[in-house]
């Protein structure tokens, strides 16, 4: 182009008109040739063989139609279609394998904001907080220990700012503080020995939840006893309740009155009503 | 009997109808396994999000539209179930991912990403298609798809694949982390997650749309992977002219 004298600059609108049309057409043919790519047959073999795909489709909706009835009429566990409790219970074991023992972020206490209240199962009346004790059990039932909240103060406490999530789907980051329920188990692992799950409730046995062992010994899965630094109130679990990032707050149980170590998966309120016994994030 | 027919794969210049592979079989088989498992997802998810139903359009407490109005919850069945909604959406999640990854892995593997993926003129084309569907000019040149397919077929699958990414950063925000960090964390992610499906949604609205607009044959070729293929112009020019030498131009293209 640079070798183009100034002569031909009136032919310039020209050449850019016949360089479009040069181009719509190759781009024609290039998208033709791209919509022609894929193999051809006769009219009359297609015939044929569209009456075969209709007939598969035919039995794939009918296919389709006979599955979801019969996830629909399950016989139910725990509120939820059998294969849909299994899957849960697949997914609990694939993700236990995966990454169990991770640790959610934690923040900075001035991100923290007060948690609201979602939930009184368990906590009809306000108690006394001077008489409160938490009986700890073995797995036969037999009573351990009842102990007051001194105990629990006794242990080493820590502060934990988490984001608090709620399976309906709000969260927001709460600043705990209590004590992490390894250093609570330290006390009665050897009277225990190896024991799968915990259970726990609340003194009325109106609440409950079950833990695995491997999450609840998580170091982020604290016996909390103060939210913002300040004495829990009634409403949120006073004096003593669970907290976690790692798990949906249905588990974190308010007002605990029984810790007991069980063999068998302990009976969950909310698993009960269909969700997920693991919960686990 | 058609007269310059190749033998073989490859029917490129044809005077007869012809009826030409559109969607392989792999393809046709994942398509229709996809929908019914969508429309499970977003049913049983807007039963996980009833729980919390906290998004509207607006500005800030004036509220223009609420997702949703309490007429729709009541209609597609949505209030109350968030147990049985978290235990449909998170088994039939897995077939909805293994089916949606096994799409992926063919459209890369048969090449046939090159029918969808937009190129450097797709977006001009497409503002032509558009005037072309609101019937202001001819119909631009297209290949197997129009360029407004292409860019909508794309972007509903890069859509797709965000919707599973921050599914997963909202299922397990912990285990997977920093995953939720990329959204802007739990709440983005769920944000994200629900816009992605508000767009698939609109997505298969028009979509739907535009499958009863092209008529027949076009929505037959997603069941029987054919399409009748009539004779064009060019295929008469160059039948007429080259009846001896008929396989000559673009075979093999």
């Amino acid at each position: 182009m640079s070798g183009n004298t100034p002569d031909t600059s009136d032919e310039q609108p020209m050449n850019t008109a016949n360089t479009r049309i040069q181009f719509d057409h190759d781009r024609a043919m290039e998208l033709r040739s791209q919509a022609r790519s894929g193999p051809a047959i006769p009219v009359d073999e297609f015939r044929r063989s569209s009456r075969r795909s209709f007939l598969t489709g035919a039995v794939g909706i009918v296919g389709a139609g006979v599955f979801w009835r019969w996830v629909q009429t399950q016989p139910s566990d725990d509120r939820v279609p059998q294969v849909l409790r299994s899957v849960l219970e697949s997914n609990e074991s694939i993700w236990s394998n995966l990454a169990q023992g991770r640790t959610a972020p934690e923040y900075s206490i001035d991100q923290a904001t007060p948690i609201e209240v979602n939930g009184t199962r368990g906590m009809d009346d306000e108690i006394d907080l001077d008489a409160w004790t938490v009986r700890v059990e073995d797995p036969g039932g037999e009573l351990l220990d009842e102990l007051d909240i001194s105990f629990f103060e006794s242990l080493p406490q820590y502060d934990m700012v988490i984001e608090h999530k709620c399976i309906e789907g709000w969260s927001s980051v709460v600043h705990w503080g209590g004590a992490r329920f390894m250093d609570f188990h330290a006390h009665y692992a050897d009277r225990v020995g190896e024991v799968p799950y915990v259970a726990m409730a609340t003194p009325d046995g109106g609440y409950y939840v079950g833990w695995d062992m491997a999450s609840i010994l998580h170091p982020q899965t604290m016996l909390a006893m103060r939210e913002h630094g300040e004495p829990l109130d009634q409403a949120h679990g006073a004096p003593l309740r669970l907290a976690t990032p790692n798990k949906y707050g249905i588990k974190t149980i308010k007002r605990i009155g029984v810790i007991r170590y069980s063999h068998e998966r302990p009976a969950d309120f909310w698993a009960e009503r269909g969700y997920d016994w693991h919960a686990g994030l | 009997m058609p007269r310059a027919r190749n033998e073989g794969a490859d029917t490129w210049i044809h005077d007869e109808p012809v009826a030409r592979l559109k969607h392989r079989r792999a393809i046709r088989w994942l398509h229709w396994i996809n929908f019914p498992l969508l429309l499970v997802m977003i049913w049983s998810g807007l039963r996980i999000y009833w729980a919390e139903d906290v998004y509207a359009f607006g500005l800030g407490g004036w509220h223009w539209f609420s997702f949703f109005p309490d007429a729709v919850n009541e209609f597609l069945g949505l209030e109350r179930r968030l147990a049985r909604g978290l235990a449909f959406h998170l088994a039939f999640g897995w077939l909805f991912v293994i089916n949606g990854l096994a799409y992926t892995v063919y459209l890369i593997a048969s090449k046939e990403w090159r029918h969808i993926l937009p190129d450097r003129h797709s977006v001009k084309e497409a503002g032509n298609v558009v005037l072309h569907d609101l019937h202001l000019r001819e119909a631009p040149p297209q290949g197997r798809y129009n360029a407004a397919q292409r860019i909508s077929y794309t972007v509903v699958l890069v859509m797709a694949a965000v919707l599973v990414l921050t599914g997963f950063a909202i299922y397990k925000p912990t285990q997977l982390h920093p995953l939720p960090l990329l959204f802007g964390g739990y709440q983005g992610a769920r944000l994200i997650h629900f816009s992605m499906t508000i767009g698939i949604a609109l997505f298969l609205a028009v979509h739907l749309l535009q499958v009863l607009k092209s008529g027949w044959s076009n929505f037959s070729a997603m069941v029987t992977g054919y399409e009748i293929e009539e004779p064009d112009e060019l295929d008469r020019v160059t039948v007429g002219s080259t009846t001896e030498t008929p396989t000559g131009e673009g075979v093999g293209a």
